[in-house]
């Protein structure tokens, strides 16, 4: 009986997997392997580690430790003593209304507050999967609606803002929006356009791509507000931000309809065959079999695409047009907050960064979910 | 030759009209003749398998059927109607041809029971319940029911082209057409495969198969063609075919197979 429940163990001792050896896995293995595999590895990694402790305690100090928080009306000496030992947020704290909302009337500003609100809890509805219906169109129309009209008013009591007032991250968030929702689909169309067989569509987008490709957005931005304006009727005028906002659309259609066409393409022709031997039709074909496969073939310079126009919308400061970097630089333009430049930006380049790393981090997971059944 | 082939045509169900009329049809790829004077009609219900040394223009010839392919000259009739540049009737005759591809071609991103309903419930505007019912007959006659919600990368490759099969089954076609639906599978699929067609072939179907298997070809085929450089060269019974090629090239071509297998 002995012998057999030995035999037994001995086999599956045997035959059971090891795991290596704990020097060799887990993070012990990987510091060895990356960081102190030799003596000139360990001497570089020590040195680097020293430098970064001691960056690390010297930002800590400059912007907590030493930083001076708030100052009474705009007495800005106590700030002005600290310069290069501590950080002024003081700034943040007079000026964060202004880098929110701009020249938005003061009595006002809960109206950008409410849409930067309806801004952000839009994307979080349209990232969660349960929501993808054909309803979610609907609530981007109604929601877009509100904000528009919540910025301008004139309504339900809400004073008319004229568009020369609005300002700040709301200006920064209606133009990325409105422009990739709208220059998603103009894209998508695009694309499909210039693998048409009807070579009229197939050149007109070409042209609108190629053309559009070939000029800076600055450029497109100075026509949209000098140029398109002598092209209207007397007495018509389109409002400065629609203008830019029309150049924004039109500009990230033709990046974004490139990605999309990259995506058509990598797709065999077998899944086209196989929908048209099914009696598809042409619509059908390509909304059930192939943009769905293409789409998620290119979420990753999708998304690179998106979070480039996020920060391109910038550019529209050289118009005159208040967004989130341009509130910001113009907030230090006051004689007492002069020079408080590097708390100014490192505030905005936060606010940049939160949604541009939202959509990296959210790009990821949806990749990875969307591919877990591989492709064939 | 011509004897053969008279004999053929009244073994077949003369009376009823062809199922499909393939008349002097010609087709090139650029300077490429690849199809030349085909001729071949398919009455309704018979099995027809085609054979021919690779790049003798037996996948052009089939899918000139459903029109994957455009034919310049010639006329291709599909139960009574003519292939054209007509959309309706290309609509119409690509309701009634199933077709199974060498590479599969399943839907990677939906599930099994998604690739099967969704043609019937766009096309044949079925409803979805009817279709998911009509799915899961036809994937159990296939022998894979189990497999409805899982996707086509989670399948072996015979249980791919199984799907694909009932796949096209789900449109209720009045023909099928298979492009050398074993050529990618491992030689332990091809039978599971085959044994689905074989199946196939005892409800009626119309069937045009292009395949090596001469096994299959014995088994089920009314009739065999075997096309080289874009022409057929022969049709006759299978066995009679076989056992008495009439030309060099088709001596030639049944050496290789054999020597292959
Ligand atoms: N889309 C195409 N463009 C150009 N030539 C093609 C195309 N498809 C097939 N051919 C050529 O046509 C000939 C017949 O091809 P095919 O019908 O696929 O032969 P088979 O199926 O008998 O192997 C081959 O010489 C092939 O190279
Ligand atoms: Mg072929």
């Amino acid at each position: 009986m002995s012998d057999i429940t030995l035999n037994a163990s001995a086999k599956v001792a045997e035959a059971a997997p090891r795991s290596a050896p704990i020097s060799q896995i887990g993070f012990v293995g990987w510091m060895r392997a990356n960081l102190f595999s030799g003596w000139l590895s360990t001497a570089v990694t020590l040195l680097l580690a020293y430098m970064i402790v001691r960056w690390a305690i010297g930002f800590v100090d400059w912007a907590f430790i030493n930083a001076v928080w708030s100052v009474p009306n705009n007495q800005t000496q106590a700030c002005r003593d600290l310069r290069g030992t501590g950080a002024c947020w003081a700034v943040i704290n007079e000026k964060h209304r202004f880098i929110l909302f701009g020249t938005y009337p003061y009595e006002e500003h809960w109206r950008p507050a409410l849409c930067i609100a309806l801004f952000v809890g839009l994307y979080i509805v349209s990232a969660m999967r349960r929501f993808w219906r054909k309803e979610l169109a609907l609530i981007w129309v109604g929601v877009l609606t509100l904000i528009g009209v919540l910025m301008w008013g004139g309504v339900l009591g809400m004073p008319y803002v004229p568009q020369e007032r609005w300002g700040g991250l709301v200006i920064t968030l209606i133009l990325a929006t409105f422009g990739l929702a709208l220059a998603f689909p103009l894209a998508i169309l695009v694309a499909l356009g210039r693998r048409s067989k009807l070579p009229a569509i197939k050149a007109l987008c070409v042209l609108y791509v190629e053309l559009i490709r070939g000029v800076p957005l600055i450029s497109l931005l100075f026509m949209a507000s000098v140029m398109f304006p002598l092209f209207l009727p007397e007495g018509m005028n389109i409002d400065k931000l629609l203008r830019a906002q029309l150049a924004i659309i039109l500009f990230a259609g033709a990046y974004l309809a490139e990605v999309v066409r990259g995506g058509l393409q990598s797709l065999s022709k077998g899944q086209y065959e196989a929908a048209d031997a099914l009696g598809l039709s042409y619509w059908q074909k390509t909304g059930f079999i192939i943009l769905p496969q293409a789409l998620r073939l290119v979420i990753p310079p999708l998304v690179n695409t998106f979070i480039g126009f996020f920060k391109d919308t910038s550019l529209v400061l050289i118009i005159g047009i208040f967004d989130l970097l341009t509130a910001g630089k113009t907030a230090i333009i006051e004689p007492a907050w002069q020079g408080f430049g590097i708390e100014v930006y490192l505030t905005v380049g936060a606010i940049y960064f939160i949604f541009c790393f939202a959509m990296s981090k959210y790009s990821q997971g949806l990749e990875a979910e969307l591919n877990r059944h591989g492709r064939r | 030759m011509s004897e053969t082939l008279d004999h053929i045509a009244s073994a077949a169900r003369t009376d009823a009209p062809p199922a499909i009329m393939l008349d002097k049809v010609n087709k090139w790829f650029g300077a490429l003749h690849v199809l030349r004077d085909v001729s071949l009609n398919v009455a309704l219900g018979e099995r027809v398998v085609v054979c021919g040394p690779s790049g003798s223009g037996k996948s052009t010839m089939i899918r000139c059927i459903n029109r994957l392919e455009t034919h310049q000259e010639g006329k291709i009739l599909v139960n009574g109607i003519e292939l054209s540049d007509d959309l309706k009737a290309l609509d119409d005759i690509r309701r009634e041809v199933g077709m199974v591809f060498q590479s599969f071609n399943l839907f990677p991103h939906l599930t099994i029971l998604e690739n099967c309903t969704l043609a019937p419930i766009w096309v044949r505007r079925m409803p979805k319940k009817e279709a998911e019912e009509l799915a899961m007959e036809y994937l159990t006659r296939v022998r894979i029911p189990e497999q409805a919600k899982k996707y086509p990368g989670q399948l072996s490759g015979g249980q791919q082209q199984r799907v694909a099969i009932a796949r096209a089954l789900c449109m209720k076609p009045k023909i099928m057409l298979f492009d050398e639906p074993t050529s990618a599978l491992d030689p332990e699929m091809i039978k599971e495969v085959l044994d689905t067609m074989v199946g196939l072939a005892e409800t009626g179907m119309t069937m045009i198969c292009v395949t090596h298997e001469m096994g299959f070809a014995r088994q089920v085929a009314d009739r065999v063609v075997f096309m080289d450089r874009g022409e057929i060269v022969e049709i006759g019974e299978p066995n009679h075919l076989f056992e008495n090629p009439q030309t060099e090239r088709l001596k030639t071509f049944l050496s290789q197979i054999l020597r292959g297998h």
